[in-house]
């Protein structure tokens, strides 16, 4: 049994299994990575910190690349205006 | 009916000035050609910031961006959306009391020039742009100063001049007098008058004392609200007025996007279009002395261009008398770091003079001729 890792994704509590990278834990909560420019929610596209579309604000810090982080105990992440 | 190729004015360069030249001769019903080598909008036009600003390096300069600014202001309501014309003013930062003792004669002089300002205390400064660093001496609040897009708002200018009837012609001038113009294909234009809107890059006028002066920028990604108005620094005016030097200054501009645009430096005798990294690292320190939060924010993207600047920092607007002989030839160049907010009032000012018009303000400051006092034509 993984372990189990709790995050806060736009203000909602997600469990998610040690491991997991913030931009699969966001598609897990339904939640939106970033906002484009005209107002389209967006989601990662390629998975590997090239195509910028997972870009969301966590810990405070905005513009991060979800993909390449790793969910850890008491994160906050939000979606990127 | 006059024949096909002949022109009232013939417009050398579709930048922002020329553009604007175009469309107030379109106006007045005139018969106008655009000449454009390249893009239009796509040489300094496209590389500046878009800053509308009122500045007082001299009287003169103060003059002409005060009554550009305006017409600008004026005509906000019928610019598309896409020129992103915002009314964000701009905040000069005083470092420290030294430069804060300068901003109480400085509101003075704008307020006799009709220019609203108001000076900010430190707590006052603070309030409006959290993201500066504490213990700044202050500041000095310019509200109708205002950004736009500078391509978009060159492009309004022209699709105007065209629903009005001027014609663009996308080929290099290869030659410009006595009321002709040829193109690079070979084709020959006439006109009464033949206006040299080419900024920094003309090889039709040797004489043309212009010098480009080299700028970077920087645009970082969306952090919406991050600073609201344009901030430059007091010493803009020190570090813009040296003519040899080169030097940086903090200026850092919202854009609708939430995108940063921020600059700025300056650089002689280098016509080298590459990132200058040592420059662009000095630049970016001097903002970081400014807002240190800077640090943590994503940069997209970094460029150059070049101002055409002349010796006194007016540009020339006006017959090319003094430069040159040829009475069709006319000139609208040199605007450096102020082209996009002169570009109206410079177009005004020239067409009111064709016509030997009175202007809203005198056009003598920057008229060519000046050139001709042996003592300015030294310049570095």
């Amino acid at each position: 049994m993984p372990e189990t890792i709790s995050v806060t994704i736009n203000g909602a509590a997600q469990h998610v299994a040690a491991g997991t990278t913030v931009a699969a834990a966001m598609l897990i909560a339904g939640q939106p990575t970033r906002v484009s420019v005209s107002g389209e929610r967006r989601a990662p596209l390629c998975g590997m910190g090239i195509c910028f579309e997972c870009r969301a604000v966590v810990n405070g810090i905005a513009h991060r690349r979800t993909c390449q982080i790793q969910c850890e105990h008491g994160m906050t992440v939000e979606t990127n205006p | 009916m006059r024949a096909s190729g002949s022109f009232d004015i013939l417009v050398i360069g579709a930048g922002i000035v020329g553009s604007a030249i175009a469309r107030e001769g379109a106006q007045l019903g005139w018969r106008v050609g655009v000449v454009e080598a390249g893009t239009p909008a796509g040489g300094a036009t496209a590389a500046g910031m878009g800053h509308l600003v009122v500045m007082d390096d001299s009287p003169a300069q103060l003059a002409l961006t005060a009554y550009s600014r305006s017409l600008w202001r004026s005509d906000a309501a019928n610019l598309p959306t896409a020129v992103e014309y915002e009314s964000c003013g701009t905040i000069w930062v005083a470092a420290d009391d030294e430069e804060m003792a300068e901003v109480d004669s400085r509101q003075r002089l704008y307020a006799q020039t009709g220019v609203t300002a108001s000076v900010l205390n430190p707590e006052e400064l603070a309030r409006l742009e959290p993201n500066l660093r504490p213990g700044l001496a202050g500041g000095m609040l310019v509200p109708g100063d205002g950004v736009v897009y500078p391509p978009a708002a060159a492009g309004f200018y022209l699709a105007e001049a065209r629903r009005m009837g001027a014609e663009l012609f996308l080929s290099r001038a290869v030659a410009a007098s006595h009321g002709e113009v040829r193109l690079s294909d070979g084709s020959r234009l006439s006109a009464e008058r033949i206006v040299l809107a080419v900024g920094a890059e003309c090889d039709l006028l040797p004489a043309l004392p212009v010098q480009k002066r080299k700028g970077h920028l920087v645009i970082t990604d969306r952090y919406p609200g991050f600073v609201r108005h344009q901030l430059v620094e007091l010493g803009y005016l020190k570090s813009a007025h040296k003519i040899t030097d080169d030097s940086v200054a903090f200026n850092i501009q919202p854009r609708q996007t939430g995108q940063l645009l921020l600059g700025s430096s300056r650089q002689y005798d280098n016509d080298d279009r590459a990132i200058d990294t040592e420059m662009l690292a000095r630049m970016i320190q001097r903002a970081e002395e400014y807002i240190p939060g800077l640090r943590g924010l994503s940069v997209l993207r970094t460029w150059t261009g070049f101002r055409a600047a002349t010796a006194d920092k007016l540009p020339l607007i006006g017959p090319a008398y003094g430069l040159s002989d040829d009475s069709t030839l006319w000139l609208a160049v040199g605007f450096e770091g102020l082209g996009i907010t002169n570009a109206p009032g410079a177009a005004r000012l020239l067409v009111d003079c064709m016509q030997g018009r009175e202007s809203a303000i005198s056009i003598d400051p920057y008229l060519p001729a000046r050139l001709m006092e042996p003592a300015r034509l030294a310049h570095a």
